[in-house]
């Protein structure tokens, strides 16, 4: 038997390697949704009367919806009556630093890569670290304060900033939105807020590390973004989960206001326990993304790179309201063995002027489906709104498929809109080609993968594009700049 | 340099190789002629290490290790170079990142250190001259929407970029108009060095006007029916294939 890959299926098939879970004293809430859990919540929060208040609205709403039907992608049902809405590990007591934190806490995220001790910090970038249903630790967060830049939990803002919270929260995304979006506003336990004054250049990447580690337990997370007149902030996301056999849902809910002339440029690198090579367990990832060029020449940018999860829906969106203001969206969805992905984007086009640009790169491999769906809507009085969408799809061997669904609406005349697809395959020819030049399998996929998820990657703020092209099982070895 | 014994192999169950034997040494020249569906690809594909194809007797030794034992990128990587019939298309994958790919496997192989981007800039410059291509061509994706001759070209580019012992031309010449058949045929004869062994796979033998073989055989049905220098190329020329794969099938049927 020969060890190395050599067949195009063997060179895709890679491990997850996050999948060990954290031994750690946890407090967990009975498996249940009702009006109580929701005030259950609501008070191991501490949380004020009006948000609660705002939470049972949504909970009362989500009862008269139903799960969405339209997207390609096919799971059993969910018992929502089977998941734990609240987990979260045990404080030992009120930490002053993330030196203080759980060790088993700290090695954990030491192992996923993610060092919280304070030494070793990345210095261009501030954490916030999420496991499973609350925000363990902020760092960064005095040097940030003293430039007026506000990052910290949902939790803490709440508490710290409610005139904030209470004018954003839902303004981009309501409530009554989605069924997701409903289910995350009644029982969403943390995430971050970050609000960037006007003026501010935000001086380093911010960014959000989010772990499931307990059993049977949903991670709702809510992130709030608000950039003012004349701001610019980077954000990036990150996330994975250990390997069960269960299924887990994860439901958040993302928005960014940009006010005139800000600029917000939000990165995730998605890698949620994507189930085992026959389908089994995984996360299904259903998220509702959006953001809100609100001013005149706001720009709002959102970068994905999306490898983990059993089933991904989510279509990061940009509602272009202000005139001149822009929209971008890149995306590399990676789907492999029997996962899952739904995903794209909608611009929606309001200003006079307005201009989207969506790139999106979907690779199938194994069984796997991956599907892009996108929307371009340029309303009546968007004079002059431009979009231009590429969606290009790479097939690894012939058993995966690879879908595409543009919907595009233009009520105004002067609006154009272009759209560009290609379909291409990669097969035992393509790799034994490169093998013949001297190039083993698994280089000449990682080559190939890299090559064609480039345009995409540059994208990605440096230090989170090391580990992204990690992700995609690509060593650099083999490629060249 | 190469010494194939009695090489027998299957496709999907079916006999196409049925007994080759050939012996090349350092910089000889070998040509394989034969009608269309002989087999000239499968020996190609065979000693390039193509897993569809089963070896069911026979070995081969190239450059005195056991060929068949080697993977396909070892092989690659110890000297063997396979110039494809038909080239195929690698989206994504620019042709200078795939040859610096190629290039650097093949050193890491030996235990050379990768070559920096000047060295690589100074040695594709060099070779580009020898078979006159574009250097456009070279920032597309690898094949992707080349021409026939284009297709050709980046081939024996690739060849003299990656400086093999034996290179396996199949078909280098066919869909070539003149002008592109002399080019790459120039190209090939100033790849010729006195340690590079060359086998030609030609169904014509109007590439060999260009580049004189030191052997020429004839590839029938699986077996080589007939070896000679090059005066048998001329042989066939004159008289087509029929008048020894008429005597090969009379033989057979006796
Ligand atoms: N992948 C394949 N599957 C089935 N039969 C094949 C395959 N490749 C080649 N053959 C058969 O093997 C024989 C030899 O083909 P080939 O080596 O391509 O001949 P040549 O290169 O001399 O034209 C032909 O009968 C061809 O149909
Ligand atoms: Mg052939």
């Amino acid at each position: 038997m020969k060890e190395k890959p050599d067949t195009l299926e063997q060179a895709v098939l890679t491990e997850y390697k996050y999948g060990f879970v954290t031994d750690i004293d946890t407090d967990v809430i009975a498996k249940g949704l009702s009006e109580n859990t929701i005030r259950l919540i609501s008070n191991k929060k501490n949380e004020p009367e009006w948000m609660l208040d705002w939470r049972l609205k949504a909970y009362n709403h989500w009862l008269k919806l139903e799960e969405p039907k339209w997207s390609n992608v096919k799971y059993p049902i969910i018992n929502y009556q089977d998941i734990i809405y609240y987990a979260a590990p045990k404080p030992k007591k009120q930490l002053n630093s993330l030196d203080e934190a759980d060790p088993e806490l700290l090695a954990t995220f030491e192992k996923l890569g993610i060092s919280l001790n304070e030494q070793k910090r990345l210095t261009g970038v501030a954490v916030d670290v999420v496991m499973d249903s609350v925000s363990i630790a902020t760092s960064f967060k005095e040097q940030l304060s003293e430039i007026g830049v506000i990052f910290c939990s949902i939790s803490e803002a709440i508490q710290l900033h409610p005139e904030l919270v209470k004018k954003y929260l839902g303004s981009v995304v309501p409530m009554t939105d989605n069924y997701f979006a409903a289910l995350n506003s009644a029982v969403f336990t943390d995430g971050s807020f970050c609000y960037i004054p006007k003026g501010v250049r935000c001086p380093m990447e911010l960014s959000t590390y989010f772990r499931i580690n307990t059993e049977n337990a949903g991670q709702f997370e809510r992130t709030l973004i608000v950039a003012e007149d004349e701001s610019y902030v980077s954000y990036l996301e990150g996330c994975t989960a250990p390997m069960r056999d269960e299924n887990q849902l994860h439901a958040a809910v993302v928005e960014l206001v940009a006010h005139a002339k800000a600029e917000i440029k939000y990165s995730t690198v998605q890698n949620w326990y994507p189930g085992d090579k026959n389908g089994l367990g995984g996360i299904y990832n259903f998220v509702t993304k959006r953001g809100m060029c609100k001013g005149d020449h706001s720009k709002i940018s959102w970068t994905q790179v999306e490898t983990g999860s059993a089933i991904t829906w989510k279509y990061p969106s940009v509602i272009l309201k202000g005139d001149h203001s822009i929209g971008e969206f890149y995306s590399v969805a990676f789907t492999n063995n029997h996962q899952q992905a739904d995903t794209g984007t909608k611009m929606i086009h309001l200003g006079k002027n307005t201009r989207s640009r969506i790139v999106s790169k979907g690779i199938s491999a194994g069984h796997s489906q991956n599907s892009y769906r996108g929307l371009v809507r340029a309303s009546k009085q968007a004079t002059n709104a431009r979009n231009y969408s590429q969606c290009d799809s790479l097939l690894l061997g012939d058993k995966c498929g690879a879908h595409t669904f543009p919907y595009i609406e233009v009520k105004n005349k002067t609006a154009i809109v272009e759209h560009e697809a290609t379909t291409s395959k990669i097969g035992e020819d393509q790799l034994f080609y490169c093998k013949q030049r001297g190039i083993d399998a698994e280089t000449a996929v990682a080559l190939i993968v890299n090559g064609f998820a480039k345009e995409v990657m540059n994208q990605l703020p440096m230090e989170f594009a090391v580990e992204a092209q990690k992700l995609l099982a690509i060593s650099m070895e083999g490629s060249v700049g | 340099m190469l010494s194939v014994k009695n090489i027998h192999a299957n496709i999907d169950g079916r006999e196409i190789l049925k007994g080759i034997n050939l012996d090349i040494k350092p910089g000889e020249v070998h040509a394989i002629m034969g009608p269309n569906g002989s087999g000239k690809s499968t020996l190609a594909s065979v000693l390039a290490g193509r897993e569809e194809y089963e070896v069911t007797e026979g070995a081969v030794s190239f450059l005195g290790k056991d060929l068949l034992e080697l993977s396909t990128e070892d092989r690659a990587r110890e000297g063997l170079f396979l110039a494809f019939q038909y080239p195929v298309e690698i989206p994504g994958v620019s042709t200078t990142n795939f040859i610096k790919a190629a290039v650097n496997e093949k050193r890491k192989y030996l235990g050379q250190e990768p070559l920096d981007a000047v060295a690589f800039l100074k040695m594709m410059k060099e070779k580009m001259a020898l078979v006159e291509i574009d250097q456009r061509l070279l920032s597309r994706s690898i094949n992707e929407g080349f021409s026939g001759g284009e297709k050709k070209r980046n081939e024996v580019f690739q060849m003299a970029m990656l400086e093999p012992k034996l290179a396996i031309m199949d078909e280098t010449d066919s869909g070539l108009d003149i002008d592109a058949l002399r080019i790459v045929a120039n190209g090939i004869n100033k790849l010729r060095s006195p340690d590079r062994a060359i086998l030609l796979i030609t169904h014509y033998q109007r590439l060999l006007d260009y580049i004189q073989p030191d052997y020429v055989h004839v590839l029938y049905n699986g077996r080589i029916v007939k070896s000679g220098t090059k005066e048998l190329a001329l042989e066939l020329e004159e008289k087509g294939y029929d008048f020894i794969t008429d005597e090969v099938d009379l033989a057979a049927n006796q």
